[in-house]
């Protein structure tokens, strides 16, 4: 092996280093741009300005406020688990930069291109609910661990209808590669698999939204109606990574919802690259958007909607799918 | 049958609010917000603001409230925190100490001093509603600030003077 092969772009453990490289300064950048604009559109949804004095219209305030998190002492409960107490915060943020190697960021730009890419994110995205239920557990408190159950059962209740609504389109496309299914479809919203089974796309929507934690289906965290969740003992950065992996584990479900429905990076005038980092921020936007317009939902449901509607309506898609996809074929 | 088609309703009905939601709050995204940045900005907008009571002068004399010192307001003060003092009638044959009491005193038709203490106020408007004479209103002061609790005790009657004097030489500027 020599030095060249080793730089050269098309050994894989020097993309697979470059590429995780990257993709870390790509969450990085997006956990503080996102804690922005999630506070900016809070605030604009409230009638009030949000962040406004640190930097110019509060831009800064991220930073400040990664550093305030970074300075906190870390601290675990007595008699806890130490192993698994630690081990849950990176459990959960590392498989999320894994599920952000397969995206095709742009028609020549995809760290790894791999022909199973779409099974790679669910498998890993699937890890999570260990990082959750390790840290319910090795936490030594009841309420996390009550914590730690709600919020498996609720991953474990929108991934079945996520998968479903997945495979309609992996059907369709008849590839689990993110970059074949994207180059598929068009630039225009008319070629997109989104607008072809808006089923699916709706599905699949709720359940990201679902899968991520995020309002109105936060209760693992609803650290106003319940005692928190499974990051009730979390101090400092332990919360931090918890919270950094939400906002890694929101662009996933974007850049995916953009590679299958949304016509990936292809677009009319600018870029590919561009045109999915747009999609990409449109579904976020979507996502933080619906955090501040719905209440949080009960339990109950949460779990009716999941098993009741979106698990029947996803099989009946699916089916329909096999259907038009055998006539047509 | 019936069921299912009950669902589906429920479901339509279900799916309009949420984006009549989504209505709401992409409209308000788009709206200016009504938040003031405090120091740098101030309401101007303050008739409606309820501060401590203050004394109203009489239209002839705005220097000169129109209380009539027969201590109402303080009876029916829930939070006990109005003292209305008159002075204190004299005998005859002796000396005027200028001694104050609780109004109301015999032959006292003005208030001496009026008390409030803005501490203990909690703004419920009794006294106002049970002036007869109508002497009492909601000052629009929404910025008052001290380092001192007693600093909140108000003394209304040279208040009332002390703002008539303002506004007479701002009149004559």
């Amino acid at each position: 092996m020599n030095m060249d092969m080793l730089l050269s772009l098309d050994y894989p453990l020097t993309r697979l280093v470059i590429g995780l490289l990257g993709i870390f300064a790509f969450v990085g950048l997006n956990g503080l741009i996102l804690v922005w604009v999630e506070r900016k559109v809070a605030g604009h949804c409230q009638y009030r300005p949000g962040p406004l004095h640190v930097g110019p219209h509060g831009l800064l305030q991220p930073l400040v406020d990664a550093v305030k998190l970074m300075g906190k002492q870390l601290v675990a409960p007595a008699r806890c688990d130490r192993v698994l107490f630690w081990t849950a915060p990176l459990l959960a943020f590392a498989p999320v930069t894994i599920c952000l190697l397969p995206l095709p960021y742009g028609p020549s730009l995809s760290p790894i291109p791999m022909n199973l890419g779409l099974v790679l994110i669910l498998a890993f995205s699937g890890l999570g609910v260990l990082s959750l239920i390790l840290a319910g557990w090795g936490s030594n408190n009841k309420y996390g661990l009550l914590g730690a159950a709600r919020a498996v059962a609720q991953s474990v209740a929108y991934e079945v209808p996520l998968l479903l609504s997945v495979m309609a389109v992996a059907l369709t496309a008849g590839s689990l590669d993110l970059y074949t299914i994207s180059a598929q479809q068009g630039g225009w919203p008319w070629q997109w698999y989104g607008v072809k089974n808006p089923l699916a796309f709706f599905i699949f929507l709720i359940c990201a939204v679902a899968e991520t934690n995020r309002a109105p289906f936060d209760l693992p965290e609803a650290e106003s109606e319940l005692t928190a969740g499974f990051h009730t003992e979390y101090s400092g950065m332990g919360f931090g990574l918890f919270f950094l992996a939400e906002y890694a584990n929101m662009i996933v479900v974007s850049g995916v919802a953009a590679a299958l429905f949304l016509g990936g990076w292809q677009g009319p005038f600018l870029p590919g690259v561009w045109w999915f980092l747009v999609k990409i921020y449109c579904v976020l936007f979507f996502i933080i958007w619906l955090r501040w317009t719905y209440p949080r939902v009960r339990f109950d449901q949460l779990l009716n909607l999941s098993w009741k509607w979106l698990t029947p309506l996803a099989l009946i898609d699916l089916a329909l799918t096999v259907v038009v996809a055998g006539l047509g074929g | 049958m019936s069921q299912l088609s009950q669902l589906i309703e429920e479901a339509y009905t279900g799916l309009k609010s949420l984006v009549i939601g989504l209505g709401v709050t992409g409209k308000a995204l788009c709206e200016p917000g009504v938040t003031v940045i405090y120091p740098k900005e101030e309401v101007d907008n303050l008739a409606t603001f309820r501060g401590h009571v203050e004394l109203i002068g009489k239209d002839d004399d705005p220097a000169v409230a129109r209380c009539v010192a027969c201590g109402a307001c303080a009876k029916a003060c829930p939070s006990n925190c109005i003292s209305v003092l008159c002075p204190v009638p004299v005998k005859e044959g002796e000396a005027d100490t200028g001694k104050l009491g609780p109004a109301p005193q015999k032959g006292s038709k003005t208030p001496a001093q009026f008390i409030v203490d803005y501490s203990l106020c909690s703004l419920c408007g009794q006294c106002a509603r049970a002036c007869p004479v109508d002497s009492l209103r909601f000052c629009h002061d929404a910025y008052t600030v001290a380092f001192d609790r007693k600093a909140f005790q108000f003394e209304l009657v040279s208040r009332l003077r002390q703002q008539a004097e303002q506004a007479l030489e701002g009149g004559e500027e």
